[in-house]
């Protein structure tokens, strides 16, 4: 999933400026079970903005609107009317939940409520870590399920560092050494031969380096009548 | 010192011994609540500013709570649990210690004050130690004066009239 978290309270104030009528947009998927950004945390946050700004003598009406998914269109058309009448809209979707409300709604400020930080999972109950970078090409068939892209400081493919002490990461201590995950899975699994193939230079085209990503599927889209299926997405 | 100003001395004077600080108090139904019934059957008195709130555990404290409290007027919240260790819903204690915490910062940043949330942990025989807690909260909150988002607001008021 999706983990974010909250920016600090004198942030969002700030970015509020002087708006009146705010209307915070919590997401109920990704960001509510890493307690970011759901409709738990939604309603504390207003309840927060809606005491500070009554402590600086200018009170602003702070509701709240919690959708099951802020990154898809049919969700978000559906709360237009609250959207309509505040000044500004305050998400706490991830970055794509924002950017999805203000391209949706363009004649609306929005502004982010949350820090998106990375795909990852709960590892306990209040820790969550990092997992996936989506680099756009999955190499863990090679690396017995742990990713040196995503869990590994300097993304190496042909692994360990000479900072990995103890099975610890050079870098912070906290970081576990993701070669040394990769190694202890492999001779586990009895298939340590794996690492004697050197792995090529990545191709990162398929990451950022390639610029904004997109995945059209023929097979799924909706084409008008006229239209051909095959024809350039719109 | 002029005779007005001692008036007016005077008058805060009685102003500060008149404010009774409006408290809050979420308790759990299990030694929290008992406790506050034994401190009843004990004959011993504790503020009568004090509203109480039963829980069935303290795990269903939630920060949102601690803060719609001050934002409905409260000056003050306490919260009273079982001792940890003893919680009936083994963690319901420790989460709400939490809750709390992360409500206090809240409070600080929004600039109402974090002291003004207390946490008491009981069992159910120690009337009276919560009627002393809640006595203890009272003063502390009765020191730190009324909630400063009343003040403000009141003072708006005030200057409105």
């Amino acid at each position: 999933m999706i983990v974010a978290e909250q920016k600090p309270l004198e942030e969002i104030n700030g970015l509020l400026g002087d708006k009146q009528r705010v209307l915070v947009v919590g997401c109920g998927t990704c960001v509510t079970v890493c307690f970011a950004g759901g409709e738990k945390e939604s309603t504390i946050l207003a309840s927060a903005l809606r005491m500070s700004s009554r402590m600086e003598g200018k009170p602003r009406q702070v509701s709240v609107c919690v959708v099951q998914r802020q990154c898809e269109w049919e969700y978000i058309d559906a709360i237009r009317e609250p959207i309509e009448e505040a000044d500004c809209v305050l998400s706490l979707g991830c970055g794509v939940g924002a950017q999805a409300l203000a391209e949706r709604y363009p004649n609306k400020i929005v502004i982010p409520g949350l820090n998106t930080s990375f795909m990852g999972l709960p590892v306990e109950q209040g820790i969550w870590a990092e997992r996936c970078q989506a680099c756009g090409n999955c190499l863990l068939a090679l690396t017995g399920g742990v990713c040196p892209i995503a869990r590994c400081s300097k993304q190496l493919l042909n692994g360990p560092c000479g900072g990995s002490v103890g099975g610890h990461c050079e870098v912070n201590p906290d970081i576990d050494c993701a070669w040394q995950l990769i190694y202890d899975r492999l001779k586990a699994q009895g298939r340590l031969e794996m690492l004697l193939e050197i792995q090529p230079p990545k191709d990162w085209r398929t990451s950022r380096d390639g610029g904004p990503r997109k995945i059209v599927r023929e097979d799924l889209r909706l084409v008008d009548a006229d239209e051909e299926p095959g024809s350039e997405p719109r | 010192m002029s005779e007005i100003g001692i008036q007016e001395m005077a008058a805060q004077g009685m102003q500060a011994l008149r404010f009774e600080p409006e408290i809050t108090v979420f308790t759990c139904m299990y030694c929290g609540y008992t406790a506050l019934d034994t401190a009843g059957a004990l004959k011993l008195a504790y503020p009568a500013s004090l509203k109480v709130v039963r829980l069935p555990c303290a795990g269903k404290l939630d920060i949102l709570y601690l803060l719609q409290a001050f934002e409905e007027g409260a000056d003050g919240v306490m919260v009273v649990a079982c001792p940890l260790g003893n919680c009936h819903h083994v963690q319901g204690n420790r989460r709400a210690k939490a809750r709390l915490e992360r409500a206090r910062n809240l409070l600080e940043k929004i600039g109402i004050g974090g002291e003004r949330v207390h946490m008491v942990l009981v069992s159910g025989g120690q009337g009276g130690t919560v009627a002393r807690e809640a006595q203890l909260h009272v003063e502390r909150v009765r020191a730190l004066g009324r909630s400063p988002l009343r003040l403000r607001e009141d003072g708006r008021l005030e200057a409105r009239r």
